[in-house]
């Protein structure tokens, strides 16, 4: 079984590129030149020094000592976390605005929906010196403050999104509208791994450093490259992506994704895509994604912005329907007291998303001498709002 | 033959209209189309709503929002349209985006076209390849015509290829934008419109995106066979309501 993307852009049934024509010229400059440029010595050169000292990588692979003890497992965490911007966000944009230079391109636009993607993006905006506009739902640009306040700093336009459920989704809409409009100057820079082939799979290349780091600091630490599972959040599933991606193909690994399940899978109010979703296109690809019976995309929810996406990344799709991944839902409150668990055992307080993989550990038993890597995606910051609100502290 | 090929060999300029099924109210669809022929439109694409129409502008993107709020979908359009031939005469398409139609199921969705009598199906995110893959059949074997969009940006190569493709009109996007986004047309598309006139292309075309006037209409016809208005005619409705088609129409032939 493959699980990488084919020469046609798919994942099994999954993926392609559904897009207006208007897109067409743009996706397809980019689909036949993204793994060139990629290869180039000079682009590879310039990526690796920026991820090295501009983002502060690789992100320690940290053995989480009292956690491990608690669940008698050997947990281990990948610390995306400690990344600038505070997320696995910042591998991406990097990569992409260095492949939007070589496209010829001088305006970036972005779409945003907790701002995490937004100031990853506003940030190497900031450093190329290059013209960004971030589109963000009008709802989440009112409980998102502190990060519209960093986009802005950082030189960046946000522009609300006011059509529809005014969030994520109809931020997507309105930068692919945006890249309709202004087919020549711009290169729009997709913050998951969905979107219209090659999207998704360039978006888990840049991620895929996550895993290429693993192997070798596993190889350190427990002599041996593969863990016994990696575990990632999931929402679009870039972080996840990355995490899972040079363990697809090793037999031995088992592969888990977390998905939101908000107020529980079956109360209306989730974001648990592969138990919810139907086949459908979203945003120019083919994967599960929640809608009505007459293909109409509803709206999600989750307690943490960065999961409540109602579609999920062609290749987690993938995985899903070839059982290659196993698929957790874990809930706000799962969720919330995990990132409790982890703060007062490790002393790292994790993003709201990232709580969501730690939360199996509470009902997915492992075994004592079982490897386990969580990729812990990002850091809690940007969530103290939400946990003040939660725990009363 | 269908009634889309039999209209385009009229020797005239075809005015075709857009509007969104379902808006201003749930049951106005019959009535609109019923008026837009007898005012003497030529063509009528009727929009099937979708939550995400990321090719439209705010205009339609907003009567999108309010048909779905007013209960609008795939089976109660097809229920409208039942027995719209016993009325209507002029050719028929219905517009919209893909999933609704994929998760109706596109063979059903096709059959039901043919037995109410639409003609074709213009669905923009439905990309070219996979259209010749997977639904050219299932689009011929119930009489529709499929039609695809090229912009400015569109090479040569590419739109000789839809060209081959096609097999009705090409539907010519006016400008890089999305519907209903800018006023009139400047040298850029006047350079456009001619640039494709010379390729002399086997399927007729028709403009669409930007035309919202009689100005536009004509500038955007000078070359090309017709013209679609959609933005213009949603707005006339938002302000006019459904019982003063007529002055719209009026308005673009005079």
């Amino acid at each position: 079984m493959n699980y990488n993307v084919d020469e046609k852009g798919y994942y099994g049934e999954f993926g392609g590129a559904f897009i207006p024509e208007m897109l067409y010229p743009n996706v397809e400059n980019l689909r036949q030149q993204y793994l060139k440029i990629m290869a180039e010595p000079s682009f590879k050169k310039e990526f690796d020094q920026l991820l090295k000292d501009y983002v502060g990588r690789p992100s320690p692979l940290y053995f989480a000592k009292r956690l491990s003890e608690k669940y008698n497992t050997k947990v281990y965490l990948k610390r995306e976390d400690l990344n600038h911007t505070g997320a696995h966000k910042v591998n991406n944009t990097i990569g992409q605005i260095l492949m939007a230079k070589r496209l010829g391109k001088s305006r970036i636009i972005a779409e945003t929906g907790a701002g995490q993607h937004g100031v990853a993006t506003a940030t190497v905006c900031a450093l190329m010196g290059m013209e960004c506009i971030v589109y963000m739902g009008e709802i989440d640009i009112a409980r998102q403050a502190p990060n519209v306040a960093r986009m802005k700093m950082l030189g960046a336009k946000v522009r609300p999104a006011k059509s529809g459920s005014r969030t994520l989704k109809d931020a997507t809409n309105e930068a692919i509208r945006d890249w309709i409009n202004n087919p020549v100057d711009t290169h729009y820079i997709i913050g998951s791994a969905i979107g219209p082939h090659p999207y998704p799979d360039m978006v888990t290349r840049f991620q895929s450093i996550i895993s290429e780091e693993i192997k070798w600091q596993l190889k350190e630490k427990e002599g041996r490259e593969n863990p016994d599972y990696v575990v990632a959040c999931i929402g679009g599933g870039s972080n996840a992506a990355g995490t899972f991606y040079h363990f697809l193909h090793e037999k031995e690994v088992g592969i888990i994704a977390v998905e939101a399940a908000g107020l529980g899978v079956d109360s209306g109010e989730s974001a648990a895509t592969s138990v919810l979703g139907k086949m459908g296109i979203i945003h120019g690809c083919k994967t599960l994604l929640m809608q009505t019976t007459d293909g109409q995309i509803t709206e999600p929810y989750s307690i943490s912005a960065g999961l409540d996406y109602p579609g999920v990344g062609p290749m987690h799709a993938h995985l899903y329907k070839t059982g290659r991944a196993e698929f957790i839902a874990v809930t706000d409150d799962e969720a919330m007291q995990a990132g409790m668990v982890l703060s007062k055992l490790e002393g790292i307080i994790p993003a709201i998303e990232s709580s969501h993989a730690f939360a199996i550990l509470e009902t997915r038993k492992f075994q004592p001498e079982d490897v386990v890597v969580f990729n812990l995606s990002g850091r809690g910051d940007k969530d103290l709002d939400t946990y003040i609100k939660y725990f009363k502290l | 033959m269908n009634r889309i090929h039999q209209k385009l060999q009229e020797d005239k300029k075809i005015l075709s209209i857009y509007f969104t099924a379902g808006y201003p109210s749930l049951n106005d669809t019959v009535k609109i189309i019923q008026d837009l022929e007898k005012n003497g439109v030529d063509m009528i694409e009727i929009g099937l709503p979708f939550s995400d129409p990321l090719a439209d502008g705010p205009t339609i993107q907003a009567s999108s929002t309010q048909a779905l709020k007013n209960g609008m979908t795939t089976s109660l359009l097809f229920q409208q349209l039942k027995d719209i031939r016993e009325s209507v005469s002029i050719p028929l398409i219905l517009m919209g985006y893909f999933n609704p139609v994929l998760q109706y199921g596109v063979e059903e969705f096709c059959k039901k076209c043919q037995e109410i009598g639409i003609d074709g199906l213009i669905l923009p995110d439905l990309p070219l390849d996979v259209y010749q893959e997977d639904y050219e059949t299932i689009f011929k074997k119930y009489g529709l015509v499929n039609v695809f969009l090229i912009t400015p940006q569109t090479s040569d190569a590419r739109i000789r290829q839809i060209d081959a493709a096609s097999d009705g009109f090409i539907y010519m996007v006016s400008s890089a934008s999305v519907t209903g986004s800018q006023d009139g047309f400047g040298n850029n598309q006047e350079t456009y419109f001619e640039r494709i006139a010379d390729m002399k292309l086997k399927n007729p075309q028709v403009v669409g995106f930007g035309i919202n006037n009689s100005e536009t209409f004509l500038q955007a016809t000078k070359q090309a066979k017709g013209a679609i208005i959609g933005s213009a005619f949603i707005k006339f409705l938002t302000q006019h309501g459904v019982d003063k088609i007529g002055d719209f129409v009026k308005g673009i032939r005079k």
